[in-house]
């Protein structure tokens, strides 16, 4: 075991997978020489040379295309999107191009590729700094959507991820990246290193894709979160006093229904809780399957909060950020209902 | 027909460019060719694009190491002593200003910065080469056309700290300035994404009958991105009004400016394959920038088409508050930079034309500084990023639509503004 931050874990798991795996290659903007702008792969470089982690043009398109073609050839490539906000003059690769390899050519051409990038808000990053596009990946077919949420996961996960025969989305929330963040924006911040999930194995493992977590036992409610969220969502359920069960989603998809249906089944209340917008986000595709697969055992309607339906704002942050007296109201109102 | 034996042939590698030196090594800017001032000829604004493919591969020079401003530009320049010394005070306050908010961004009263530093000369000299009613599509570090436009510095300090009195309202990061009044659009924050736009701001202008033009700014860098493309191939077709701006600097954050240039000579060079006339010119060289802008601009007002620019400069300071340039390029590259300083080389013309002093110089920073120093204690006595007034939380709701939708009036009911 070793104390990391989620950067050194993130770093880790690409230096153990490109170090078992000549096939895995690093690039992004700013990626090689100087390791990145959040220095996740710092170093990789000068271990792996310059034809395994190199610098590209700023043409994010460019990067997933070109991720796309060594996919295919045969290459495991990792690429970094320097911002998830960067992200959509990739889209039409990813979209159109990385999610259907497979299914178009039956197989014949397929995409093991992952597209790192950093998302969500709290680092007073504006619009264009913030955001949490995950939606927009969940709701395409062919495509695995991953968020952890501490350094132990990101690792294992990432590893996963890499070893993944399909492209995946592997979002790093940002403002986790040096410490636990509970939305408490007025207090010190933490570190990971007194944090138990900031213990990270050292060597290879993974956390496979498709299960989810249990952070916190409780009786009287579920909250189904991931990232950022999920240490909001702790906070919330000691200071609202609601006993609430909280789960860790981890990978957005494939859904772990298992341990969803579970907890819901057991509390009969169910939170949904992200940091993107509200309308059309992914909570809405939760609540919809909760109320679907739960629907006997409900005792009040499927809530969700989120981020407003506005662009993130910049002075006004934390007036915007789903934080932790916003989901403990929504508890108390979730337990309240007779 | 043989089918080709790949075995006859050594196996592939991957070339990845490098900049000649890193951290530690010693600057050589030798690779750098630069002509004598004065020396590049000035063709005329309807001239063949064919004919002008070599000055895509110059560089465009005014101000001599004398101070002195020779050649064909130099003399197309209708420029005032006024002019002149109008010019010189608009970089000293974009550096002065500068200075003070970077230093308010370490005092924490703003949440981000970026500087100019060494690039002054670029916006500040492009913007007197157009006339109200024109537009900019500006990138981050274009400041100088809104203080060259006369925008209110109170304005600029008052969105840098996001106080109640930001035009913006707070909504948008330190340095994302807007004002449709001053010919400034507004800055998104993503890259290449206005370079377009530019274009199409300039079509609509032929499209109406105006009389409008519209400048379109990216840096090295970001020519990657396809939107650049996208707006050279839409300005080549349509002929639009348009001035297409690179600012190469060398550096987009630690890569080096041969990423994005490839196997291309210059930035410059990327408008040959469209058919539009470009041109290289020194952006530490105020007259220099000045002269070709207004070139550009003559061909767009008389309907001749776009015009590509690359301003060869350097990126002094760092990308940006977040970022630490020793760690991917000698601390003294930018002393070594062979261009020298823009705002000293127009007051060594400024000095040689007789109009100027030291004295005069040192007087005018200082009072410079005080007028700006006021306007900082004005600004900061409204509110900076933590304390003080803001905009109300309410307005974070406001202009997402003309007319808010119930949702959204339903969102805002529930956070209780």
């Amino acid at each position: 075991m070793a104390r990391m931050t989620m950067i050194e874990a993130i770093r880790d798991a690409m230096d153990v997978a490109m170090g078992a795996d000549p096939s895995v290659v690093v690039f992004g903007e700013d990626v090689g020489y100087f390791g990145g702008v959040f220095r996740c792969t710092a170093g990789l470089q000068a271990k792996y040379g310059k034809t395994r982690c190199f610098d590209t043009p700023i043409n994010e398109s460019g990067i997933v295309g070109a991720g796309i073609g060594m996919a295919a050839y045969g290459l495991k490539p990792v690429v970094e999107i320097q911002f998830a906000d960067y992200m959509y003059p990739a889209y039409d690769q990813i979209v159109s191009e990385a999610a259907r390899l497979r299914y178009r050519s039956a197989g014949q051409f397929t995409c093991p590729m992952v597209v790192r990038m950093p998302t969500g808000g709290g680092i007073f990053g504006g619009q264009t700094h913030s955001q949490s596009p995950e939606a927009l990946f969940t709701h395409v077919t062919g495509l695995k959507t991953v968020v952890p949420s501490n350094p132990r996961d990101a690792k294992g996960l990432l590893l996963a991820a890499i070893e993944d025969p399909d492209p995946v989305i592997f979002m790093e929330p940002k403002r986790l990246y040096n410490g636990p963040f509970d939305g408490h924006h007025d207090r010190p911040v933490t570190a990971w290193k007194s944090h138990e999930l900031g213990e990270v194995p050292e060597g290879h493992y993974t956390v496979p894709l498709g299960k989810a977590v249990l952070r916190r036992q409780g009786r009287a409610a579920t909250v189904l979160t991931y990232g950022t969220m999920v240490h909001v969502a702790l906070a919330a359920a000691e200071e609202s006093g609601v006993d609430a069960e909280v789960i860790d989603l981890r990978t957005l998809l494939p859904l772990d229904m298992e341990t969803i249906l579970a907890s819901v089944n057991k509390t009969g209340r169910c939170l949904v809780l992200h940091e993107a917008t509200l309308t059309s986000g992914y909570g809405a595709e939760l609540a919809a399957l909760v109320q679907a697969e739960c629907f006997w055992h409900l005792e009040a309607p499927v809530r969700r909060v989120a981020g407003w339906d506005t662009p993130y704002p910049h002075t006004h942050e934390w007036s915007y950020f789903p934080g932790p007296a916003r989901v403990a109201e929504a508890l108390r109102q979730l337990v309240e209902v007779a | 027909m043989e089918t080709p034996d790949p075995n006859e042939y050594p196996p592939l590698s991957l070339i990845v460019p490098e900049p000649e030196v890193r951290p530690g090594g010693q600057p050589d800017f030798s690779h750098v060719a630069i002509p004598r001032a004065g020396t590049v000829r000035r063709p005329p604004v309807d001239v063949d694009p064919e004919e002008i493919r070599d000055l895509a591969f110059t560089i465009i020079r005014v101000l001599n190491r004398e101070g002195q401003a020779v050649g064909p530009w130099a003399e197309a320049l209708d420029i005032t002593p006024e002019d002149l010394l109008t010019g010189l005070r608009h970089m000293m306050t974009l550096r002065i200003y500068d200075a003070r908010m970077l230093n308010a961004q370490r005092q924490q009263k703003t949440s981000f910065y970026m500087q100019h530093l060494g690039e002054e000369a670029i916006s500040c000299a492009f913007q007197r080469a157009l006339a109200p009613g024109d537009m900019n599509f500006p990138t981050y570090r274009q400041a100088g056309l809104l203080i060259a436009a006369g925008y209110p510095l109170s304005s600029m300090m008052n969105q840098i700290f996001s106080n109640s009195e930001d035009p913006m309202r707070g909504r948008q990061l330190p340095v994302c300035y807007s004002s449709r009044e001053h010919g400034f659009f507004t800055i998104s924050g993503n890259l290449a994404t206005q370079f377009i736009q530019a274009v199409g701001w300039a079509m609509a202008s032929a499209i109406s009958g105006d009389r409008k033009i519209s400048a379109a700014w990216i840096g090295d860098g970001s020519t990657a991105e396809s939107d650049f493309h996208a707006a050279l191939v839409f300005a080549s077709t349509y002929k639009a009004p348009v001035i297409l701006n690179i600012v190469n600097n060398q550096w987009a954050i630690s890569t080096f400016q041969g990423i994005a240039r490839g196997g291309s000579g210059t930035f410059a060079a990327r408008g040959h394959g469209f058919g539009i006339p470009s041109l290289r010119v020194d952006g530490n060289d105020y007259l220099a920038v000045l002269a070709v802008a207004k070139w550009a601009a003559e061909r767009a007002r008389r309907n001749l088409g776009p015009t590509l620019i690359e301003y060869v400069t350097y990126r002094a300071g760092g990308h940006s508050t977040s970022d630490d340039p020793s760690a991917y390029r000698p601390a003294e590259e930018s002393t070594a930079w062979p261009l020298g300083d823009p705002i000293l080389r127009l007051k060594n013309h400024l000095i040689a034309l007789g109009i100027w002093s030291d004295e005069r110089h040192a007087q005018a920073e200082a009072e410079i500084l005080a007028e700006i120093t006021e306007q900082q204690k004005r600004a900061e006595a409204i509110g900076t990023l933590h304390h003080g007034q803001h905009p109300s939380p309410a307005d974070m709701f406001e202009d997402v639509y003309a007319e808010m939708p119930p949702h959204l009036l339903k969102q805002r009911h529930e956070a209780g503004f």
